[in-house]
């Protein structure tokens, strides 16, 4: 294993829960009901979390001055390789549970599994993450059943939150030469088995809430090189806004 | 010489005991569980903290409590590592903090075991209500005031209330 590789691979995980967090963050206040306003900001706190301790790691590692803070705000978007489907925007809140949803299955296999890597601080990582991951994707499925599985409008546009994300999930399992290295020495999961097991979920799911599994289609990809859509750059700009303008500002 | 150092934690420990959960201040962060460790060695105090969840904003409030009470006892070096495995659960919060949260009017974790379910494959824990004490009451929400608890109602009282929630 190589630093280098290890590292890219933490900041492809810190940057899932950062850029999905943020997302989430922007519901504050404008949720359908308080209840829902609240799960959400929970849901992104979980996320800023899990991005907090990854950095830590990261700072630690790297050893030059740099913090947390650093990595959050003062990164351009192609230094972020967090997973497309992470940084699409919210649009109305049926938009915003597909996602999550789609995304917090695969979150939860992905710690499931992380949990039984070699590495020490990934496994004490993935078991923290893990006891909330199963709140978010318990929130997210529920909702899923209740919208699919509701009215004739809430089933038509759950649907189609569904089918347009599609061509954003096959980007979570990209894998190249690097990550397949870290997966052979046992530190990282394979991401093959991953997806498998992140359909079954998804199928099982749509099914219960009535809804159709989307027909696998053109996949978008780029992440892992830092490719992103136009979406991020926006979303950067409103997160690290305080930073840049003011930079080094302190609570 | 043993028993000085042991007598000198064991006040360490009197002190933290002492800083309240800066979201529920009925309990102490001791009886919270968030302490796992504590270390002296010559004049360093080194505390080890386990947060609840990993975004818990009280994380930063206790961090600079526990800094404020040592000072305050005389400890100058005081050092605070952050440690997250083994994970924090609800298992670790004493059978005291349980009733004293009750009171306060949270309803503790149930049977302090981790809620295992898997999306649909167990459904909300039947949680008495904290002021009548009825089962019939149902959940409102998995997502509460602060990342720690979820939402209930009771049917009987209507009382809404919060639960302290298994992980």
């Amino acid at each position: 294993m190589t630093n280098e590789n290890f590292i890219h691979f933490l900041f492809r995980l810190g940057d899932n829960s950062l850029i999905l967090g943020q997302r989430l963050a922007e519901w504050c206040s404008k949720g359908p009901t308080l209840e829902e306003d609240v799960a959400l900001t929970n849901i992104s706190l979980d996320n800023f979390g899990q991005a907090r301790m990854i950095f830590s790691k990261i700072a630690e590692m790297e050893d030059n001055g740099k913090s947390e803070d650093d990595y959050a705000f003062r990164r351009n978007e192609r230094e972020f390789f967090n997973a497309l489907i992470t940084e699409r925007p919210n649009g109305h809140f049926g938009d915003t549970i597909a996602r999550s949803f789609l995304f917090d299955a695969f979150q939860y296999h992905f710690y499931t599994e992380l949990c039984n890597s070699t590495n020490e601080f990934l496994a004490g990582l993935a078991e923290k993450s893990l006891k909330e991951v199963k709140y978010h994707v318990r929130h997210s499925g529920e909702w899923i059943v209740r919208l699919g599985d509701g009215t004739e409008e809430s089933k038509k546009k759950i649907q189609e939150s569904i089918n347009d994300l599609w061509a954003y999930t096959g980007d979570m399992f990209a894998t190249d030469s690097q990550i397949v290295a870290l997966s052979e020495e046992g530190i990282t999961p394979d991401y093959k088995a991953i997806q498998s097991n992140w359909k079954n979920t998804v199928k099982e799911v749509l099914t219960r809430a009535t809804l159709t599994v989307p027909e696998d289609q053109y996949m978008q990809k780029g992440s892992l090189e830092g490719r992103h859509s136009e979406f991020l750059g926006h979303l950067l700009g409103d997160m690290q806004y305080l930073q840049r303008a003011y930079p080094d500002a302190k609570w | 010489m043993n028993n000085t150092i042991t007598d000198t934690e064991k006040e360490i420990w009197e002190i933290l005991d002492t800083i309240p959960d800066p979201e529920v201040p009925a309990i102490s962060i001791v009886e919270l569980g968030v302490i796992r460790k504590v270390t002296l060695e010559r004049d360093k105090v080194t505390v080890n903290i386990t947060p609840t969840y990993s975004g818990c904003p009280a994380t930063e409030r206790f961090k600079a409590d526990i800094i404020e009470f040592l000072t305050k006892a005389g400890i100058e070096n005081i050092e605070l590592i952050m440690q997250y495995s083994p994970a924090w659960t609800t298992n670790w919060l004493t059978d005291e903090a349980k009733e004293k949260l009750r009171k306060y009017g949270i309803a503790p974790p149930i049977d302090g075991t981790e809620d295992k379910g898997f999306l649909f494959e167990s459904g909300p824990k039947v949680v008495p209500c904290v002021k009548c004490n009825s089962k019939n009451t149902e959940v409102t929400s998995q997502f509460g005031s602060t990342a720690c608890k979820s939402l209930y109602k009771c049917k009987d009282c209507l009382e809404p209330f919060e639960y302290f929630k298994c992980i």
